[in-house]
């Protein structure tokens, strides 16, 4: 992406934050978008459904919609199926797709294509990919459990609007706006790129691309949006669930310091700083960005962070009651819905964690590895 | 009546002269200085004047001593009637070859007008979305990192590493540069020593040709690659031990299919110690190891010499690029490799048969890319640092081999020519007018081992800052966001299959 706004607000006692507040958020920052293409992401919206996929798609007809719904059946069971409601919103231009949302629950004992060694998880990833790929028509927007993702082509009040935000609430919304360059705008395009329960709206362009798709596709994961954002996703998957890494080693991996810095932290340290650089060298993401990451487990996370140069915006927030954290490209964002929010800015390629029930964890002004969750 | 024929003298048939040293009669002082510096024996001083008396291989020493600069060698325009099919390169081989009855020998990387696919590829720059950043201002990195990885690390949720399981054995190296295989034999020893001075003055790494290491050369033992080549020549434990990384060859892009060849012309004292050969004798190395017919084989040797090291320093193979290349380097890297260096068909030599060198092989940049999508399809390239060589002339060609999928690239021609080497292609001869490829004290004598090094040093290190120049244009600061980044690369010639099977798009076709 090129020059987009990116929004993000987590109540960090678990309370429900309604979609009003990310709207206005993000439309705030009208100067960074241009009408193509906008998204939000709710987490802990569908406490009724909470141990269930919730999968969303876009489909462009309805033998899309067959025809995944008979994949979906055959390797487990729908908990339940709606319509996601839209409304007609008269600036919007078709083409519309249908948006389907699934409860879903992966039979026990599944197997996918032959393997039998898959998790429930990685059973996600493959079917989402699978369908990406596979399935003509079909896109497969989130996958994730308690959490789901609202996006299309238009400005980010058209998006909001379209999905009538304010009918949701949740722990957290993650959102962005976009003003693309580098990749066409259709409603699969549009952030936040998901996959399983991460979330990723980013603002930039990785400049290597090329070397982090490889990085991806070498552990089994499939790129289909035409994207770089959908890059980033796969790899804090990979990085996070798959490798286990504490998110602060894993951003470090994403954004590490330069040599000559590593140089300067405790010998410890600098190991480990020097053996990520060199073990995970292919999931430096290179070029300018500012990306705030959604997680769900084991808890509802938000994570931001810049690029090691700071080429773009990235300034968090803490609302005077200490209740609610933010995360913007813009201090506008923050101030429109709390005017007396403390703000901060993260160090260069250094992430702010926040987590539900811990509160802010890492503000982006530590040590590398401290604070890491 | 007819005249009768003369018998035909052997002369009448060998191939004419191709160049011809033109001296100044009239700007030249007679010192004779050319003369004694011809090592080829091209110049004779007779009736008070220099002459060419044959046998000139444009080496360029004579200009360069000539304290009157008034000596010029002329190229002998094509004494052959045309024909485009029969050229004259053609017919020199066959009157040559019927004159010798011989597999003929030449030195250097192919001279053949093969296409070159570094010049038929563009880089890409940032402009708008992604600033382009200044290397003077900013920092850009090119470290480089050299060993086996395991492609994930185990990091304790406390923030700590689990201390046992790191990459392994690494070596970091200032530039993704590494001077190549070339042997003290092959070489002078100055030769040598300039290398191996340059390669720790930049901190980066060269390679010790077959051959072992000469015993003054310890020093640099931290810098150097020592090579297990079929001859086994020098290899012993403690040569092993005392580099930085040791390498396996099992071939050379000039010669695939073939081993060294040392001609007995330079087998010196001093190389016969080092080798631990007769003086005089022809060095051969066999074709294969004969301890390596299979890649259970090498999986074996790869061990054995890992144990032998300790497991301290990385230990990899050189293969030459042949026409299956991706499946035989992921058999060596499932059999072990730390590393793995793919040497190109253009590749230089000290000596090869000819036709091993103009008609084998394959182009580096087919190879690296094709070797770095097999690894990646396979999920092992995160396992391994590629090495690429095999004429890598200038940093635009050292760039767009990274691009294509070398973690850092071997020059060896490019830092002779920085040395004096003007590439005659007369190196097997061994009387290397300039010092480089020869044992002769009086011509090795020639070569400063200082001067050389530094040359070498002035031009690794501009390809360097050229390279960071490039990253920056390209809105990289690491250099390792550039290998494999093959969607910043463009293809610009006549061939779109050939950039299909390399993985890079064509001009004009953008992004998505």
């Amino acid at each position: 992406m090129g020059g987009c706004g990116i929004a993000g607000c987590m109540n960090l006692e678990g309370g429900r934050i309604s979609g009003d507040v990310i709207a206005r958020m993000l439309e705030t920052m009208g100067e960074r978008e241009n009408g193509l293409g906008a998204g939000y992401a709710c987490y802990g919206l569908f406490p009724e459904h909470r141990d269930d996929y919730c999968m969303q798609f876009f489909f462009d007809h309805e033998e899309a919609r067959t025809a995944v719904e008979e994949l979906l059946k055959a390797m487990g069971s729908i908990t339940k199926d709606e319509r996601v409601h839209t409304q007609r919103v008269k600036s919007m231009r078709p083409p519309f797709p249908m948006v389907w949302r699934y409860f879903f629950r992966p039979s026990s004992k599944l197997e996918w294509r032959g393997r039998t060694d898959l998790s429930d998880d990685d059973l996600m990833v493959q079917l989402a990919m699978h369908v990406n790929a596979e399935v003509e028509g079909a896109l497969c927007v989130s996958s994730g459990k308690d959490m789901a993702v609202f996006k299309g082509n238009g400005y980010s009040y058209e998006i909001s609007k379209y999905y009538d935000l304010g009918r949701y609430s949740g722990k957290m919304w993650v959102s962005h706006s976009r003003f693309p360059t580098n990749s066409p705008a259709w409603w699969g395009g549009a952030h936040p790129l998901s996959i399983l329960d991460w979330t990723v709206c980013h603002n930039g362009e990785i400049t290597s691309y090329g070397v982090n798709r490889k990085f991806v596709e070498m552990a089994g994961y499939r790129c289909s949006v035409l994207t770089d954002t959908e890059v980033v996703a796969y790899t804090w998957d990979l990085l996070v669930r798959k490798h286990r890494l504490p998110i602060s080693a894993a951003a470090f991996a994403i954004a590490p310091w330069y040599h000559e810095d590593i140089a300067r932290l405790d010998p410890e340290s600098a190991r480990l700083a020097t053996w990520l650089r060199i073990t995970y060298k292919e999931a430096l993401l290179n070029g300018p960005f500012s990306i705030i990451v959604g997680r769900r487990e084991p808890e509802v996370t938000m994570i931001a962070l810049a690029d090691r140069k700071k080429l773009r915006p990235l300034l968090c927030g803490r609302s005077q009651d200490g209740r609610t954290a933010y995360v913007a490209s813009e201090e506008c964002a923050v101030r429109i819905v709390e005017p007396e929010a403390e703000t901060w800015t993260p160090n260069a390629g250094s992430p702010m964690i926040a987590v539900v029930g811990k509160g802010i964890v890492r503000t982006g002004n530590e040590h590398p590895f401290v604070g890491g969750e | 009546m007819a005249q009768p024929i003369a018998p035909m003298r052997r002369m009448e048939l060998e191939a004419p002269e191709r160049f011809i040293p033109v001296v100044d009669a009239g700007l030249c002082k007679r010192c004779k200085k050319c003369v004694s510096e011809c090592s080829y024996r091209a110049l004779d001083f007779v009736d008070g004047n220099v002459k060419p008396i044959g046998g000139c291989v444009a080496c360029g020493r004579c200009i360069n001593v000539c304290p009157a600069h008034c000596i010029e060698i002329r190229q002998i325009p094509s004494q052959f009637p045309a024909h485009a099919n029969f050229n004259e390169r053609v017919r020199r081989a066959i009157m040559s070859q019927a004159s010798t009855g011989g597999v003929l020998l030449t030195s250097c990387g192919t001279d053949i007008a093969y296409p070159v696919m570094f010049d038929e590829m563009l880089l890409d720059a940032a402009q708008v979305t992604n600033p382009a950043i200044d290397p003077l201002r900013e920092v850009v990195e090119t470290r480089t990192f050299v060993g086996g990885r395991r492609g994930r690390l185990q990091v304790r949720d406390d923030g700590r590493l689990h201390m046992d399981e790191g990459p392994g054995p690494t070596i970091a190296m200032d530039m993704p540069i590494m001077i190549g295989h070339i042997s003290l034999g092959s070489v002078s020893y100055n030769a040598q020593k300039a290398l191996f001075a340059a390669a720790k003055e930049l901190n980066i790494l060269a390679g010790s040709g077959e051959g072992g290491l000469h015993k003054d050369f310890l020093p640099y033992a931290p810098h150097v690659v020592s090579e297990i080549a079929s001859g086994r020549f020098g290899v012993t434990g403690d040569y092993l031990k005392s580099t930085a990384a040791v390498e396996i060859k099992i071939g050379q892009g000039a010669k695939p299919g073939h081993g060294g060849h040392l001609p007995g012309e330079k087998v010196s004292a001093l190389i016969s110690q080092t080798r631990m050969i007769p003086l005089g004798t022809d060095a051969l190395s066999p074709y294969p190891h004969h301890d390596i017919y299979s890649i259970e084989d090498l999986q074996q040797l790869l061990s054995v010499v890992k144990e032998a090291v300790e497991y301290k320093v990385p230990v990899g193979v050189k293969i030459a690029a042949v026409h299956n290349v991706g499946a035989i380097a992921s058999g060596v890297v499932r059999a072990g490799a730390d590393f793995i260096t793919i040497d190109g068909f253009r590749g230089g030599t000290g000596s090869t048969p000819r036709i091993i060198r103009d008609h084998v092989g394959l182009p580096i940049e087919v190879a690296i890319s094709v070797v770095d999508q097999r690894l990646t399809k396979e999920g092992l390239r995160n396992r391994v640092t590629v090495f690429a060589g095999g004429s890598i002339r200038s940093s635009a060609d050292m760039i767009k081999a990274i691009a294509l999928g070398a973690d850092a690239v071997m020059v060896c021609t490019a830092a002779m020519v920085a040395m004096g080497c003007r590439v005659c292609q007369q190196c097997h001869r061994g009387v290397c007018s300039w010092g480089i490829a020869t044992q002769r004290e009086e011509l090795v004598s020639r070569l400063d081992p200082e001067v050389a090094s530094a040359r070498v040093v002035r031009l690794l290190r501009s390809w360097n800052e050229e390279l960071k120049e490039i990253l920056g244009a390209m809105g990289i600061d690491s250099v390792e966001s550039l290998v494999g980044n093959r969607d910043r690369l463009r293809y610009f010639g006549p061939n779109s299959k050939i950039a299909e099977i390399m993985g890079v798009k064509h001009v004009g076709e953008g992004w998505g």
